[in-house]
């Protein structure tokens, strides 16, 4: 091995990646890693060391929002694991069943909401639930169920799950994608020899199709998990930075923008800005170790 | 071949579907059509099509009189598709070398990159900005590119790095053993066998690039430089109480996408399905 000469086909590989990747994503991020150790003692930035975290998670005047951030963002995690997964997998497995009809148009038309931009979707779904235009009362109406209708994007106990299931419905999409995907690569003669033995339909879905797409489930697990940690847009185009009612819809991304660039009254504080972007790093980064090294050394790869 | 679909799960399979379709379109469906309607229709019946009596481009009228959709559409489709390039390219390579070869660094390079996954870019703007600024490339798409190559190399080498690992062994030491380069295996032998992953990851890369409105409006608010999502955002705040504006801005917003999206997929399909079949 070591009188292999040296193969410079890894670096070529790498570096194109590595390097922009570098410039534009890691220096800035230690910049902002760095603000956070830092705050203002009048006019002079000092060292401050870890104080910043003391007061996000010990001084009321910030803990309360934060913890408060923190839980509602849990919940909204915890509705995308159980809403839109679980049906971006049933669709998945019912269109790769062979000779369906009309699996393109299926397919096609279910992603359409994952293309439209947070903008579009925050509007639509505003004016959709909105009690001035009536769509939804209407349609309630149809069914018999008017009673039922409330504003849901104002009232406290309900925001926050509307606004949950709004992204569960523009991202579905996504998990059904990359299964589907999985679902095809397993190869023809595997499920032949699953129907020789006479296993079919549900059950060659869980006995056989289902181990072998885990790893996709994980992957996706894990990009749905950073991807609400670090979600802003829908909140903040539907509820304002404001995250009304009463914080009620409150997240970490909107928390942190609140923070940084200061609303109403409040000046901008790019230090504990910082600072809570820091924290939102270290819960992200918690949460993918455990993905990395408790979940996915577990899953069994196969190769076909 | 395969085994004939009982009727009945067939049934129960299309009414799933069906009904998730409903769900998906509805809500789109319901702005476009209303954004053809006069105000009065707008609010008396939401759910009618526009008959001859309640049609009216009162909406699309106040909307194109400002402003230059097409050019912003041009911007987010340069930036879109270059960044794309770059992306799949740049991260189709580093998922090779990562998932091919042994050598000291692998596991660190990965972990370095797959940091990339949980960062959100923004965190990095104020730092970013002063960057571009340095390099004199503010208020130009190429500002955009480099963001947007940067945010979605990540996520494109963890993925292709597990689809790659999947590619079989014995294909690439077969060419290796007919003396071909590295290159030639990862180009000529690679890249066609992943193209399902390729454009799984070309699909929702794309997804953010198009639709961020952060970048755009830090690093290239100027007009000849503004993308689509900026365009629209701007419109519709401008429109707040006029309810025809709205909803054409948000159906002018809508259908490039939608027309974009609809020429990709069948790419994507093929692709996804030709990587499939072997």
């Amino acid at each position: 091995m070591a009188a292999k000469s040296f193969r410079w086909h890894i670096p070529v590989f790498l570096a194109p990646a590595v390097l922009v990747y570098t410039a534009i994503m890691i220096i800035p991020l230690f910049g902002t890693l760095n603000l956070s150790l830092y705050n203002l003692d009048g006019q002079n930035r000092i060292f401050v060391g870890l104080a910043n975290f003391k007061t996000l998670f010990g001084d009321p005047r910030w803990s309360a929002s934060f913890w408060n951030a923190l839980g509602n963002n849990a919940w909204f995690f915890i509705v995308h694991m159980l809403v839109q997964n679980p049906i971006g997998v049933l669709l998945a497995a019912i269109l790769s069943s062979p000779r369906l009809r009309m699996a393109a148009f299926y397919r096609t038309a279910i992603f359409v909401p994952a293309i439209l931009s947070f903008v579009i979707v925050g509007f639509v779904w505003k004016l959709i639930l909105s009690p001035i235009w009536g769509i939804a009362p209407g349609m309630l109406d149809w069914v018999g169920l008017k009673s039922l209708y409330l504003p849901w994007l104002g009232k406290e106990a309900y925001a926050l799950t509307t606004l949950a299931l709004v992204s569960v419905w523009q991202f579905v999409g996504i998990p059904m994608m990359l299964i589907y995907a999985a679902l095809l690569n397993i190869p023809q003669e595997v499920l032949e020899a699953a129907e020789m033995d006479g296993i079919t339909g549900s059950s060659q879905f869980w006995k056989i199709k289902l181990p072998l797409i885990l790893p996709s489930i994980g992957i996706i697990s894990i990009l749905t998990f950073v991807g609400n940690f670090n979600a802003f847009d829908l909140i903040y185009v539907s509820q304002g930075a404001l995250a009304g009612p009463d914080f009620a819809t409150d997240i970490l991304g909107t928390f942190l923008y609140r923070t940084f660039f200061g609303f109403q009254l409040q000046l901008g504080d790019p230090h504990m800005g910082a600072t809570i972007a820091t924290a939102m790093f270290g819960i992200i980064l918690i949460g993918v170790c455990i993905y990395l090294f408790a979940i996915q050394t577990r899953l069994r790869r196969y190769q076909f | 071949m395969a085994t004939r679909i009982p009727l009945s799960r067939s049934i129960a399979a299309h009414t799933v579907l069906i009904a998730y379709t409903l769900i998906s379109l509805f809500p789109v469906f319901v702005i476009v059509i209303n954004s053809f309607k006069s105000r009065k229709a707008i609010f008396a019946a939401p759910l009618e099509p526009p008959t001859p009596t309640t049609f009216d481009l009162v909406g699309y009228a106040t909307v194109l009189k400002q402003g230059d959709f097409f050019q912003y559409f041009m911007n987010s489709m340069i930036v879109t598709c270059s960044s794309l390039f770059f992306v799949l390219l740049f991260g189709a390579m580093a998922a090779f070398a990562l998932s091919e070869y042994r050598f000291k660094a692998n596991t660190l390079t990965g972990l370095y990159l797959a940091l990339g996954i949980m960062i959100p870019i923004r965190l990095g703007t104020v730092a970013i900005l002063q960057l571009m600024v340095a390099g004199g490339l503010v208020n130009t798409r190429t500002a955009l590119v480099l963001v947007y190559t940067a945010q979605g190399l990540p996520l494109a080498v963890f993925i292709l790095s597990e689809f790659m690992k999947q590619v079989s062994d014995d294909l690439k030491n077969a060419g290796r053993i007919d003396g071909l380069s590295e290159y030639r295996i990862f180009f000529t032998l690679v890249l066609p066998l992943i193209r399902p992953a390729m454009a799984t990851v070309a699909v929702f890369s794309l997804i953010p690039i198009w639709n961020d409105l952060w970048f755009p409006l830090i690093l290239a608010p100027a007009e000849e430089v503004k993308t689509i999502t900026l365009g629209s955002q701007i419109f519709i705040g401008q429109f707040v109480t006029n309810w025809n504006a709205v909803l054409a801005a948000l159906s002018l917003a809508i259908i490039p996408v939608l027309v974009l999206y609809l020429i990709f997929s069948r790419q994507l399909i093929r692709g996804i399905t030709a990587g499939a079949v072997k």
